[in-house]
């Protein structure tokens, strides 16, 4: 098996264990909740499944069930917020960025309120319950807003790392989880910090960009082409927004191509600000986007739906393959 | 420093008539905005903004003030005129009400006013936020009040019921709902567009004390602001349901014409309402001059934007956070 280069605290996928995204940030609510009084949590009847529950026994008195009701819920934490607290409010992702989108654009970040979103069930991954629970569109729909920073976690530890950082971040936060164990692809000691990539895997054949669960699946990608002989460098990007465009460019220079793998619509998702950004640099390489093109899935087993969406591994090496060999052409046209 | 102003029902009366005039010339000028639901809502603003809530103009972020969220945005010439009036800024500031670098946005920006608590524009919004205020000052042990003012047609949003179910089930006594009751909307009469009648058995039986008062007699406006302020401990929150008149005071071809609820009056338009409300001035000109400089003279808010915002130019950037 051809030898990869691991860095900053990431783990080769013989080493994975499976853990929730979600149990990482219910872990980081009770320890913000022992560590700052102000820190507060909503939930719209889902706590059993956001696993803000466990915050809710421990602080009841911080806790605010607003029933199903996701429009209320988010302007209710707006206000709590405008009173000094730090309200995480916990729902499905599709329910806050869909339902809750103009609460969420008019209140939350126009009048900058410091309301932390915590959006469980991101993606298509949420499987069997069908694509009414599937969230493909959320990360364009909060993207888009002015002041709101954009997380999508990929292991239990990120996640961890996130939810925390989220308090001392001033203003609105959205933050994606999701429904299924996922490989816990880093460690304790992995750097976490604000609008920062983080290199997984170093190499100088095009670079995978990746985030959410997707990161695994770059990780898996990245160790079968290497059995070829190719070796792509994978960035972590946990921060959509702000972007690391120093990472970004610095990939396309060092490697000659991206791919930016993700799990949600190919449309303003990470992808299209990478596109962007390359787009409007000096480094211009070949890019290729690994999302969900104009399709609903269906209920069905949650990593089977990723393949048919075209988020496997094999999508991941193919636009590897397709992003070097644009290079090569490129390169002979001189 | 006094937190509140104690003046009696005949200075609430001239307060209540300055607001109008204040709206007439906002809304004359920027050619823009809404005078109907200020011009009905005028008296019980005026009580409210002078006698009941506690705020200190030059500290206007003061922790323990009370809160009010004008919820129903597009009366935004309402809530300015209230805080000018009330010692928030200079009324010469009133006349850059809706243009460029103003801070007297079409719909309230608390980004760029002190005294404004939250945005709003979007309609229904206001009592969920009002009531998340609210549950923070119980959760601080404070008797802040919050109060939320609602327009009738408003009401037709889910939102706002979603927060009367909600405050009504928390039994948020600090939280107090005033709803302008002048039944005019964009399209019409609100029992034509969409009843909502009976209002107040729908509160009670969403656990809400409810009053109604006559929002134009100030003595009812009184006696209904006292009410509502002594609600705390009863364990459910309070609405005073308004009854009021669209372009209250402006005169007999005004008053109570729902077409009134975002024209702007022009110049001849203007003065003759002002005439009514016993303002006598020659010319738009010379009403406008009795405002003084358009300078804001008011406190600075924080800065309120994401250090990352990706901003081509810094100085659009600084024009539009400005003013």
């Amino acid at each position: 098996m051809a030898k990869l280069n691991y860095l900053n605290g990431y783990l080769p996928s013989s080493e994975w264990e499976m853990e929730l995204t979600r149990k990482g940030f219910s872990e980081a609510l009770l320890e913000l909740g022992e560590e700052n009084q102000n820190v507060v949590v909503l939930d719209a009847d889902l706590a059993q499944s956001t696993l803000t529950k466990f915050f809710a026994e421990k602080y009841p008195e911080r806790f605010f069930e607003c029933g199903i009701a996701e429009a209320d819920m988010m302007n209710t934490a707006a206000g709590l917020s405008k009173m000094g607290k730090i309200p995480y409010l916990a729902s499905y992702s599709i329910f806050l960025s869909g339902r809750a989108w103009d609460q969420m654009r008019n209140t939350v970040d126009y009048s900058f309120c410091n309301v932390k979103i915590a959006a469980a069930h991101g993606g298509i991954s949420v499987g069997k319950d069908g694509p009414t629970h599937q969230s493909m569109e959320d990360i364009a729909c909060t993207q888009v807003l002015v002041n709101m920073a954009l997380f999508l976690a990929s292991d239990y530890w990120e996640a961890k790392k996130v939810t925390k950082a989220l308090a001392a971040i001033e203003g609105p936060c959205y933050s994606r989880l999701g429904r299924e164990k996922v490989p816990t692809l880093s460690s304790a000691d992995t750097p976490w910090e604000l609008g920062k990539a983080n290199v997984v895997v170093d190499g100088g054949d095009g670079t995978i960009i990746a985030n959410g669960l997707m990161l695994n699946r770059a990780i898996l990608a990245a160790e079968a082409l290497a059995e070829e002989g190719v070796f792509p460098r994978v960035l972590s990007m946990p921060t959509i927004k702000p972007l690391d465009t120093d990472a970004v460019l610095k990939a396309a220079g060092d490697t000659g191509g991206v791919v930016v793998c993700e799990e949600c619509s190919i449309y303003g998702g990470l992808g299209s600000t990478v596109a962007r950004v390359i787009g409007e640099s000096d480094t211009l390489v070949p890019f290729k986007s690994v999302a969900i093109r104009d399709m609903y899935l269906s209920s069905g087993d949650p990593w089977e739906l990723m393949d048919l969406a075209g988020l496997g591994v094999d999508n991941i090496t193919a636009a590897v393959r397709d992003v070097l060999a644009r290079r090569k052409k490129i390169t002979a046209m001189g | 420093m006094a937190e509140t102003m104690n003046l009696s029902h005949d200075e609430l009366r001239e307060l209540a008539r300055t607001i109008r005039k204040d709206v007439i010339m906002m809304t004359n000028t920027s050619s823009s905005g809404h005078p109907g639901g200020p011009l009905s809502a005028a008296d019980y603003s005026a009580a409210l903004i002078a006698n009941y809530l506690r705020v200190r103009p030059a500290e206007p972020y003061w922790p323990e003030r009370d809160r009010y969220v004008l919820s129903n945005g597009h009366c935004s010439a309402l809530i300015f005129s209230m805080l000018s009036r009330r010692g928030f800024f200079d009324p010469g500031y009133l006349l850059t009400f809706r243009s460029t670098p103003s801070r007297l946005q079409g719909h309230p920006n608390c980004c760029k006013l002190p005294g404004v608590e939250v945005g709003a524009g979007s309609l229904g919004q206001g009592l969920s936020v009002a009531h998340g205020m609210a549950l923070a000052a119980k959760l601080d042990g404070q008797d802040t009040r919050v109060v939320a003012n609602v327009g009738d047609g408003e009401m037709q949003e889910g939102n706002i019921w979603e927060a009367i179910m909600h405050a009504g089930h928390r039994q948020t006594d600090n939280l107090i709902m005033a709803v302008d009751w002048n039944d005019a909307q964009i399209d019409g009469r609100v029992k034509d567009v969409k009843r909502l009648d009976p209002v107040d058995d729908k509160l009670v039986a969403f656990h809400w004390n409810v009053r109604w008062a006559d929002g134009h007699d100030m003595g009812e406006v009184c006696d209904a602001w006292d009410w509502a302020w002594g609600q705390l401990g009863s364990g459910k929150p309070s609405a005073i349901l308004f009854k009021t008149i669209m372009m209250k005071d402006a005169g007999e071809k005004y008053e109570d014409i729902p077409g009134w609820h975002g024209r702007p009056p022009k110049d001849d338009e203007a003065l003759e309402i002002l005439k009514n409300l016993g303002y006598n001035y020659s010319s738009i000109e010379e009403a406008r001059a009795s405002y003084g400089e358009p300078v804001y003279t008011g406190q600075i808010p924080p800065k309120m934007s994401a250090a990352w915002a990706d901003v081509v130019k810094a100085e659009t950037c600084e024009i539009v956070r400005g003013g």
